[in-house]
């Protein structure tokens, strides 16, 4: 567990609290039977506005409290653990590109819409369904971008996009006239569209630097892991509980020794990813150089291990497990989408080695 | 080499099978039909055949080779093991398939029934099964019997002439969509394993109920069954009162043997365009024309390797196999590893694929793509049902290795 401050611990057992209480698992459930067209939780979504938590890295000059990475991870671990459907974490990596790239100008007009929770934002910045910074299209003339982006998290109800085209981050408002949505339905029940730019009103976002989009899309893997983390300590403990409750040949399954050694491989990757995980949000918090790396590590080490619970979670629950009346099946399919997302184990240890000149 | 008994070469008598073979192919296989099998019926219920399916599927039941090594007399194809491999290999060759191959009937039931069932009931319920006009589901699990199966409380009553059986079932694969259902029920509470018999069921009988259940593919393959106050005519218990742990075991051993890619149902889950073109297509290929991404490609190589061992392990088990002596220890090796390997490449599918690999419906996936996520995800049972692979491993270790139980 890092070290939190007094402040950020009050935050994380608030958000624990909240998210047992308020969005335990069966909400997600009634969110995806239900299929509203935002494909989140509306009521979620106010609730965490209101209790401030969509303008954590919003500083506190636009209506924000600038709490940082590690206070947004540990909120974002919280809402995984229940499998919390709400645009916080695709807003969060917005929020993270308009603070660190936007003019002033830019910061007032969006990031206090974006602290209230009245404005979704997200990301949009691949063109292909596998994360691909370097293989970017999508052009501005006169301000106006055209390009096609694939998969956009939260696409279906944003607001504000952030978009990656060939020379850099733009801000595009999601009711303009160039900009169009297509629903792409995924394993997870969330929110994920393409979106076509054809002529929209762009501006750019000017201050970043040359290596923004990397500094943009480190902060959104930095965000996923997060979620990973709660989704891989919730999926572990509840295949504990049950190994500790079902009864097979007279005795509980927690007794037989092959499935103990595997919960406590399990359970010892975890201690890892939490490690690796904090570590990035450190990083990032302290601006350090080697923020790359260390997210890299985080997501390379999450992608990994909650593939590993989130197959164990299905595999010791044996049938119960594969019936869609269980949640194991949740963490499964959500647990692949977050894989994949902002690059999967491999990419990471690809770019991973190549930073460290392997 | 040259001193070596050439087991492959052909002898003169499997030629002359091998033309008659594809001559009775060509006649009744419409290549129209190549691929157009649904690899997931049996579990996921009949679907509407068209005409031309409907006359495959009768041609092929007629002439036995649904199940070309059952016996004639009861409507199999009476072919040796080494014919068999020659009308698989035709059958390859043009793309033709066996509708009822993953069907429980062909899989577990028939080949039981052949081996413990009366004439009478051999010859009552073997040639529907060859011809595929009855469905069979296997009323094992419940819900305090899964890996511990001889836990079963299913309880069947002697009423004299018949039984009446009270109790519940689940994970029924099928069972919604069967005629019939072969079942273990306990006789006798007063014993573990001697207290089950071996039942067959009509699933019209008064007081049989079933509930889908959803599973996360998507699909519901599988119920709750519920038996109240079912009577079963003792005519239908196949084997005797208290044998029926021997038998139901007996049926699981054919069970896995199929799984692990003796039969027909695993080997279409293995079919389908190699990995290394998928690969290159989404990830791209480096200057020398490799997928551009290192650790996929190991990844992709280990996968196909291991897929290669499978085949040629699979192969020493059925050489080494005595004629007719049946599945063997080596069952539990083959389903362990045929699950693994099943369940890898699906994850590799995802991998390569992306996100349009987690595609569930709707616009914006093609075809191949939308089926393999539910294929991933159905796929998870592999190392559950028949025994899961922790059973297995258990099996191994006990019965194979000697080692002991936990005291
Ligand atoms: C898709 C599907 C189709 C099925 N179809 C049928 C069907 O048609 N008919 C039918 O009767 N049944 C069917 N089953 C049921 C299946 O046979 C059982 O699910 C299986 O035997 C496991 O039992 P369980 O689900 O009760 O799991 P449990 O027995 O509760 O096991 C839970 C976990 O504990 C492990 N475990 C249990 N005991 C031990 C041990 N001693 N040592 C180590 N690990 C152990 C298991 O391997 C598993 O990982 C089906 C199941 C599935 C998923």
């Amino acid at each position: 567990m890092a070290i939190l401050t007094e402040e950020q611990t009050m935050l994380r057992d608030m958000a624990r609290e909240w998210a047992d209480n308020e969005s335990p698992v069966t909400a997600f459930r009634k969110m995806r039977d239900a299929a509203p067209a935002e494909m989140f939780d509306a009521e979620a979504w106010k609730a965490q506005a209101e209790m401030g938590w969509a303008g954590i890295l919003v500083p506190e000059a636009q209506g924000g409290v600038e709490m940082g990475f590690v206070s947004l991870g540990a909120v974002l671990e919280q809402l995984g653990r229940t499998l919390t459907a709400t645009p916080l974490a695709a807003t969060s990596a917005a929020t993270a590109a308009i603070v660190l790239g936007g003019s002033e100008a830019q910061k007032a007009a969006w990031l206090p819409r974006i602290a209230s929770g009245e404005v979704v934002a997200t990301l949009a910045v691949d063109e292909g369904p596998r994360f691909a910074p370097d293989r970017i299209s999508a052009s501005v003339s006169g301000g106006k971008l055209s390009g096609t982006k694939e998969f956009v998290t939260e696409g279906d109800s944003a607001g504000l996009f952030v978009v990656a085209a060939a020379d850099g981050l733009y801000l595009v408002a999601g009711d303009d006239a160039g900009v169009s949505r297509s629903a792409r339905y995924l394993a997870d029940s969330r929110s994920h569209a393409q979106v076509v730019f054809d002529g929209a009103a762009a501006e750019k976002l000017a201050d970043g630097g040359a290596d923004l989009l990397i500094k943009v899309t480190d902060r959104a893997a930095a965000a996923t892991c997060a979620e990973m983390l709660g989704m891989a300590e919730a999926a572990f403990a509840q295949t504990n509980d049950y190994l500790k409750t079902r009864v097979q040949f007279g005795q509980v399954l927690a007794s037989f020794q092959a499935l103990q050694h595997r919960m406590a491989k399990m359970f010892t990757e975890l201690e890892l990813m939490r490690s690796a995980v904090e570590g990035a949000f450190e990083a990032i918090d302290a601006n350090r150089p080697d923020v790359p790396q260390s997210v890299s590590l985080a997501k390379a080490i999450a992608g990994d291990t909650l593939n590993l619970v989130s197959r164990e979670m299905v595999q010791l629950h044996g049938g119960i497990g594969m019936t869609d009346e269980h949640d194991a099946g949740f963490y499964l399919k959500r647990a692949r989408v977050l894989e994949t997302m902002w690059g999967n184990a491999s990419w990471h240890r690809e770019r991973f080695a190549r930073l460290g000149g392997y | 080499m040259a001193t070596a008994p050439e087991i492959d070469a052909p002898a003169d008598p499997l030629e002359a099978f091998r033309s008659e073979a594809r001559e009775w192919l060509a006649a009744n296989f419409d290549p129209d039909l190549r691929g157009k099998d649904n690899s997931m019926s049996a579990v996921e219920g009949p679907n509407d055949d068209t005409p031309e399916q409907a006359a495959w599927k009768n041609a092929i039941g007629a002439k036995g080779w649904s199940v070309p090594t059952w016996p004639k007399e009861y409507g199999g194809g009476g072919l040796s093991r080494a014919e068999a491999r020659v009308l698989q290999e035709e059958m390859a060759k043009v793309g033709a398939w066996n509708p009822m191959g993953g069907s429980m009937g062909v899989m577990m039931f028939g080949p039981t029934l052949l081996e413990y069932g009366t004439e009478e009931q051999k010859q009552e319920h073997i040639p529907p099964i060859v011809r595929g006009e009855l469905r069979w589901c296997q009323g094992y699990s419940e819900p305090g019997a899964g890996s511990d199966l001889a836990s079963l409380q299913c309880f069947a009553e002697d009423h004299g002439d018949h039984y009446v059986v009270n109790g519940q079932k689940t994970w029924t694969s099928g069972g919604q969509w069967a005629d019939k259902c072969f079942m273990l029920v306990r006789t006798d509470k007063s014993k573990k394993h001697e207290g089950i018999t071996f039942l067959l069921c009509d699933m019209t009988s008064p007081g049989v109920e079933v509930k889908p259940i959803q599973l996360i593919s998507g699909s519901s393959p599988f119920c709750e069954t519920f038996f109240t106050d079912v009577k079963v005519p003792k005519g239908n218990r196949v084997g005797a009162e208290g044998q029926g742990w021997t038998i139901g075991k007996r049926l699981l051993q054919h069970e896995r043997n199929s799984l692990g890619g003796g039969g027909s149902s695993a080997s279409r889950l293995f079919a389908g365009a190699p990995l290394s073109a998928l690969a290159k297509k989404y990830v791209g290929v480096d200057a020398e024309g490799r997928i551009a991404d290192g650790e996929l490609r190991s990844k992709i190589i280990k996968h196909e390797m291991d897929m290669r061992a499978f085949a040629l392990t699979l192969r020493r088990v059925q050489l080494d196999a005595k004629s007719n002596s049946g599945p063997s220890a080596a069952t539990s090796i083959m389903k362990n590893v045929g699950a693994r390997i099943m369940q890898e490449r699906s994850e590799l599918l995802i991998e390569i694929r992306g996100m349009a690999g987690l595609g569930w419906e709707g616009e914006g996936f093609d075809e191949d793509a939308l089926k393999d996520t539910r294929h991933w995800l159905f796929g998870k049972a592999v190392s559950i049902y028949g025994g899961s692979s922790e059973i297995q491993n258990n099996v191994i270790a006990k019965r194979i290795l000697g080692m002991l139980d936990h005291q």
